[in-house]
């Protein structure tokens, strides 16, 4: 009996062992980052790259990568590309879920294996012609471009929406036609209020990933003193500004200040998203 | 769609405008005016593109100006050119790594998913990565590599002598583990995440059943939770595969490419965008594109065997 207990004790603490360390690799080059932040000039200089900075509340370092980085304007595109991106994919695939799901016609099928099938092309392989598109439809740096292509490549939202409208029972919209409602009527007065959890998960998932788009940024917003995002400000930091570390990591972590706070709020939507594309495949 | 046809009958045999009244000629008019936006957008920019890259890559040619046919010369550029195939090679360095990935995620997995003090801040920590946007990581991970800074810091408190470290990034028989290793860092959680989900659909009561034979951990990893779950391990390893071929993020962040460890993609798109050699690219497109379809077909096979041997099992 004394065995088994000693065998517990010495699995758990392995266990425990395992996480901290991971934990630790996982967080050790953020952190660091965070040191290296709040130092002084001297500080950074002089002393070791993990040891504390002195005080905390040393924010000269983030109010100059603010300004270098012009991080001001930076924030207000990403925030601009955000919204119109939210809510245009959002509506964009609760629509073609609701059609998908609801009706029965010709194409249906075909309509779906389209959209599959458009996942299997890696994005970056098909900017090369994408590039080309954009270019002849005079869309490279302008912001209504860059909101259009993010809104366009878009299939994890879809598969969202379709699997939640698959467990809303279409019992709902047929008594609500039957009282004289439009199709359209049920769609956004009826239907889309009960997609709200939907909604709630997809918009994280995608506005993260928008947040953070840095390869179709820098592609198409070219001209970097007016359409630059948080994910291409950092830019200015490399080359002749490539080892001032103090400044670069407060740009690091202002930019990553966002992420961090919707993870903290929204933890559970996360998860239980990824889980779903998981089950989707 | 029954409760439809007994609504719109009545109202039928009316004129053509009473039609686009009528459920069905409501239900035509939602169909056209919803699928229009999203198809157009798919046709835009997912297989306009496609096409006009199969077109391009029989042609020399840049993004404006002339172009010429050339016929296969691009493709066998493609194989014959150091740059271009050769850095696929570097994809075997990803695979390894999505193996070393997957088993990983599924330790993790298998201990957040059972009685675990602090299973919340775990799993925060190690999803987090994947949240931070590609340009910061490519900061963070030159800051904690350059030589003498945070990895060396760490390494020379156990004992390493600093001095007898490479430089990570810049030596060339070990920068592409290390990229490898940021990959794994910034994508784990995901796995992690999705395995936990997985493991959470298992039957519980499996486990009380495995509880009462006097199963241990081990047991009940290897008998319960890896058959159920086998599925989707295999799934996204086969994904990961895909992946690996098409490995962009890290050396296009961390070493911009530099010192052999250019990818397959980080080369095509220094080709297409740098060197603006639009043809050459959109051969290196369409030949992964090949490949990738192969994996795909290759998954849907495994796909379909774990299906018929695990129903062939419990029935």
């Amino acid at each position: 009996m004394n065995a088994i207990k000693m065998k517990r004790i010495l699995i758990n603490i392995c266990k425990y062992v395992l996480l901290i360390f991971a934990a630790f690799v996982a967080l050790v080059p953020i952190v660091s980052c965070i040191f290296t932040a709040f130092k002084t000039e001297e500080e950074y200089a002089s002393t070791n790259v993990i040891t504390l900075p002195k005080s905390f509340l040393n924010f000269d370092n983030f109010i100059i990568a603010w300004n270098k980085a012009n991080m001001g304007k930076a924030f207000l595109n990403s925030f601009i590309i955000l919204i119109c991106v939210l809510v245009g994919s959002i509506m964009i695939s609760a629509m073609l879920a609701y059609v998908l799901n609801r009706f029965k016609f010709p194409g249906n099928k075909l309509i779906r294996n389209l959209f599959t099938i458009a996942t299997l092309i890696p994005g970056i392989a098909s900017q090369v012609t994408v590039y080309q598109i954009m270019t002849a439809l005079h869309l490279v740096n302008s912001m209504p471009g860059y909101i259009i292509l993010m809104m366009g490549t878009d299939v994890i939202t879809i598969y969202i929406f379709l699997q939640f409208f698959e467990n809303l029972s279409p019992t709902l919209d047929e008594s609500a036609i039957l009282d004289g409602c439009t199709y359209f009527g049920v769609f956004f007065k009826i239907l889309l209020p009960l997609l709200k959890p939907a909604i709630v998960t997809s918009a994280i998932l995608k506005g993260v990933s928008t947040y953070n788009e840095y390869y179709m940024a820098n592609l198409y917003l070219q001209d970097k003193t007016k359409y630059q995002v948080v994910a291409t400000s950092l830019y200015v930091f490399s080359g002749p500004m490539g080892n001032q570390y103090n400044y670069i990591c407060a740009g690091v972590i202002i930019t990553i200040i966002p992420a961090l706070i919707v993870f903290l709020l929204c933890q559970d939507q996360i998860y239980s998203g990824m889980a779903a594309g998981a089950v989707k495949g | 769609m029954a409760s439809s046809a007994t609504v719109s009958a009545p109202k039928k045999r009316k004129s053509f405008s009473e039609y686009f009244h009528s459920m069905r000629g409501q239900q035509l008019i939602v169909t056209l005016v919803f699928l229009f936006v999203p198809l157009v957008l798919l046709f835009m920019f997912t297989y306009l593109p496609f096409f006009k890259m199969v077109e391009f890559s029989f042609f020399k040619m840049k993004y404006i100006g002339r172009r010429t046919f050339v016929g296969l010369q691009n493709y066998i550029s493609v194989f014959t050119r150091k740059d271009c195939f050769h850095a696929l090679s570097l994809s075997l360095y990803y695979m390894v790594g999505s193996v070393v990935q997957m088993a990983l995620a599924l330790l993790f997995a298998t201990i957040l998913s059972f009685k675990c003090k602090g299973s919340k801040f775990f799993r925060g920590a190690l999803y987090f990565p994947c949240l931070i946007c590609g340009i910061s990581v490519g900061f963070i991970f030159k800051f904690f590599f350059t030589h003498g800074f945070v990895l060396d810091t760490l390494l020379s408190w156990v004992g390493f002598n600093v001095d007898k470290l490479p430089f990570w990034l810049r030596d060339e028989s070990i920068n592409n583990v290390v990229l490898v290793a940021c990959s794994i860092w910034k994508y784990i959680g995901q796995n992690i995440v999705m395995f936990i989900g997985a493991i959470a659909s298992v039957d519980p009561v499996l486990y009380e059943a495995a509880e009462i034979d006097g199963a241990n951990a081990w047991h009940r990893f290897k008998d319960i939770i890896l058959p159920s779950i086998s599925t989707i391990v295999v799934l996204n390893l086969i994904i990961s595969v895909s992946g690996a071929l098409s490995a962009f993020e890290m050396p296009y962040v961390v070493t911009g490419g530099g010192f052999n460890t250019s990818t397959y993609f980080v080369v095509m798109d220094k080709i297409a965008h740098t060197d603006q050699k639009v043809g050459l690219a959109s051969a290196m497109a369409v030949v992964l594109l090949l490949l990738i379809v192969i994996v795909t077909y290759a998954q849907k096979a495994v796909e379909k065997w774990l299906e018929n041997r695990s129903s062939g099992v419990t029935k």
